[in-house]
């Protein structure tokens, strides 16, 4: 049965190559198809496929499934950490923007680094002590378990779903660019892919694909900036010279730019990316998947070192992107170069297309088909990784521990995982399309804000305030969750840009709602907890300290592997 | 079918009014951890230790990081000229290894906290392990 299902997903894999023929008489606004791209691609699928035949031959209990039965090293979980986290948007993205506006880049890459930090300090070490395969495990260790999993696993979906929709509309529009493919046969694809993987691979195969595609990407994006630094005698100096000539802006891409107006806008980015980041589900669910809390800390320390050496990377690759393809005709779109003026502006693709032209640029046809792949397998990595997070949230806390009350077999609750995948999977390729023509660009910021208006407050409050009750952790939580919708609906991105209100007319101005999203929450946690006077609030309050002493010392911790 | 059951830890606690708090207590998390020796952790001078010197120095840390980035935010905000002087009659600006640092910083703090832990949390919790093995 298994071996069916094996080859028939080989044969899966194998669609673009046919559906390529159809997709390139087309032509529009697709890119020529691109063999190499196509070959290397092909060659990441099927090696990854072997992964997932050999994980699920191995991947029998729930702790398989969930946290690869605890037998990720830390060096490994550091690696499939960095490799959740560096998107497609953010390698794409980031250096799209550096090659735009330059130094602003960098503040955003700064931003979405800060939260690793205060995740190893405060975070990494207590979830594993306590938890074992979601991070509702952690918040509901002491509260009331049916009121706190709904409220996770609301926080945990709500995040997944838009995290989600924003990756599976860059993939299409990504593929449609480097493969020719069609926007919806790309978005199937990754669905298809991403089901794959996660059904029946579980956590195991879910990791190695993160681990294999963050080597990958931080290989390529090592010999890019390599190759450029090389051209300039590796004098950033000479680089940013050059670029300071060739760019419109001259020299103010050196300092900040129009990203960043208004300071409170700035402030509250700056609090979504940094404490989103630590109430990201698919980030926390990873370390559950390392044998106890050493390992944990350990993981987030190589984590936090790839990923801020990978930003460092990605600034050097949009400067590199500024001087070698601003400049060079064979990237620039004819029409509005005549227009413009401005090589920036005519990138063919636009500004996200930056890193893979400079790919072509310093490493030729063959290099620019191994970048084009692993931009591919970084954003299949990225969804499989949120996918399962989903599952898990809907097997592990809404049907094993609300509908089943914590009784639920083992088995049954897998099979639940396995089919909520599916569902999401589904879900996820209908999205997808609908979302193709709408500017998606808000989900992530949106993702990043209930993460850290609705999951983290909730996760932090619980570790380490004694005073927190299951009353005052429901109402903060739904108030930090609602707030940071209405907050994202009602900010120019969505109120002017989506929705095509008059300009200047949103009634909320900053672009990112967390300032007061976050300050909802907590101020609603502690005002509800301090006046419960229920008996399930002294019961909170008197669980705490077995909580404590277990979460800083790990006696009685999940063990590690089922085995 | 019943859809939802009173969880497990709940279940236990209203109805037994006639018990100590301390039984009570037991009841509701048995099995998540060996209460028996919960007292006597709490006492363990090592355990003492570890929770002192790892919430003073994870807080500290975590304001240190706060307060860069913020402050590094702030400049952005409020003095974008600032991060634009040159350095040295060049074109690279201040801004530029200033925005570097946050970043090495970042990577650099959280090597302090994982070496200090190795190097002592990790002793201190094997030492109350022992200790405290029913």
């Amino acid at each position: 049965m298994k071996r069916f299902a094996f080859l028939s997903v080989i044969l899966l894999a194998s669609v673009p190559t046919i559906a390529l023929a159809a997709g390139a008489v087309e032509g529009g606004s697709k890119q020529a198809i691109n063999w190499s791209a196509i070959g290397m691609f092909v060659g990441f699928v099927g090696l990854t496929l072997v992964i997932t035949y050999w994980a699920a031959k191995r991947t029998a209990s729930a702790a398989d499934f969930y946290s690869a039965g605890g037998g990720i090293t830390g060096f490994q979980n550091g690696l499939a950490i960095a490799g959740d986290y560096m998107s497609a948007a953010s390698f794409l993205g980031i250096s799209g923007l550096v090659y735009t506006s330059g130094y602003d880049g960098l503040i955003y890459s700064v931003g979405w680094l800060v939260g690793w930090p205060i995740v190893t300090f405060l975070i990494a070490e207590q979830l594993r002590n306590l938890g074992k395969f979601t991070f509702a495990d952690v918040t509901s260790f002491r509260l009331g378990q049916t009121e706190i999993r709904i409220l996770a696993a609301c926080g945990s979906l709500v995040t997944v779903a838009f995290y989600l929709i924003a990756q599976m509309v860059g993939a299409g529009k990504l593929i449609q660019l480097l493969f020719g493919l069609d926007y919806w046969i790309a978005v199937v694809l990754v669905g298809g892919l991403m089901m794959i993987y996660v059904t029946f691979g579980g956590m195991k195969a879910t990791t190695w694909v993160q681990i294999i595609k963050a080597v990958l990407l931080l290989s390529g994006a090592t010999f890019m900036a390599g190759a450029v630094l090389y051209k300039f005698g590796f004098s950033p100096e000479a680089l940013f010279t050059k670029a300071t000539e060739v760019h419109p802006k001259k020299l103010a891409i050196m300092e900040p730019g129009t990203l960043i107006s208004n300071p409170l806008s700035a402030i509250s980015l700056g609090l979504a990316l940094m404490f989103g980041t630590a109430g990201l589900p698919h980030i926390l669910m990873r370390f559950f998947t390392v044998k106890d809390a050493q390992a944990a800390r350990k993981s987030v320390f190589y984590a936090t070192g790839f990923i801020g050496y990978f930003y460092i990377l990605t600034f050097i690759i949009g400067f590199g992107a500024i001087t070698l393809v601003s400049t060079d005709a064979m990237f620039l779109d004819g029409s509005i170069l005549e227009k413009t003026k401005s090589g920036i502006a005519a990138i063919k693709g636009g500004s996200n297309m930056a890193a893979i032209h400079l790919a072509n640029a310093v490493g030729g046809n063959l290099f620019l088909g191994f970048i084009s792949a692993v931009a591919f397998a970084t954003i299949l990595a990225v969804v499989s990784g949120l996918a399962l997070a989903g599952a898990s949230s809907i097997s592990h806390d809404l049907y094993g521990m609300v509908i089943k009350g914590g009784n639920a077999n083992e088995q049954d609750e897998i099979r639940v995982s396995k089919i909520a995948t599916l569902v999401l999977g589904v879900l996820a390729i209908f999205l997808g399309i609908v979302f193709e023509n709408q500017n998606v660009a808000f989900m992530v910021g949106l993702a990043f804000a209930i993460a850290a208006s609705c999951n983290f407050p909730v996760l932090v409050m619980s570790i380490f305030w004694k005073g927190l009750t299951t009353r005052g952790a429901v109402v903060g939580g739904f108030l930090g969750l609602v707030s940071a919708v209405v907050g994202v609906v009602l900010s120019p991105a969505v109120w002017e840009v989506t929705l095509g209100f008059a300009k200047g007319s949103a009634p909320i101005k900053l672009d990112n709602p967390a300032l007061f999203s976050m300050a909802i929450a907590f101020a609603g946690i502690w005002l509800v907890s301090i006046l419960d006077r229920s008996k399930r609030a002294a019961v909170d309050r008197y669980g705490y300290e077995a909580q404590y002493v277990r979460s800083q010392t790990g006696i009685g911790a999940a063990s590690a592997t089922a085995h | 079918m019943e859809l939802v059951r009173q969880p497990v830890q709940a279940a236990t606690a209203p109805r037994e009014k006639g018990l100590p708090p301390w039984q009570k207590f037991q009841r509701i998390i048995q099995g998540i951890i060996d209460v028996s020796n919960l007292e006597k952790i709490e006492r363990d001078p090592n355990y003492q230790e570890l929770v002192r010197r790892r919430s003073s120095l994870g807080w500290l840390l975590s304001a240190v990081m706060l307060v860069v980035y913020f402050g590094f935010i702030l400049l952005v905000a409020y003095a974008p000229k600032f991060l634009g002087i040159p350095l040295g009659g060049g074109v690279t600006t201040i801004g530029i290894p200033i925005g570097l640092t946050v970043i090495v910083l970042a990577f650099v703090l959280t090597g302090i906290y994982v070496r200090q832990a190795n190097s002592s949390y990790d002793v201190l919790i094997r030492k109350i392990v022992e200790e405290n093995r029913s």
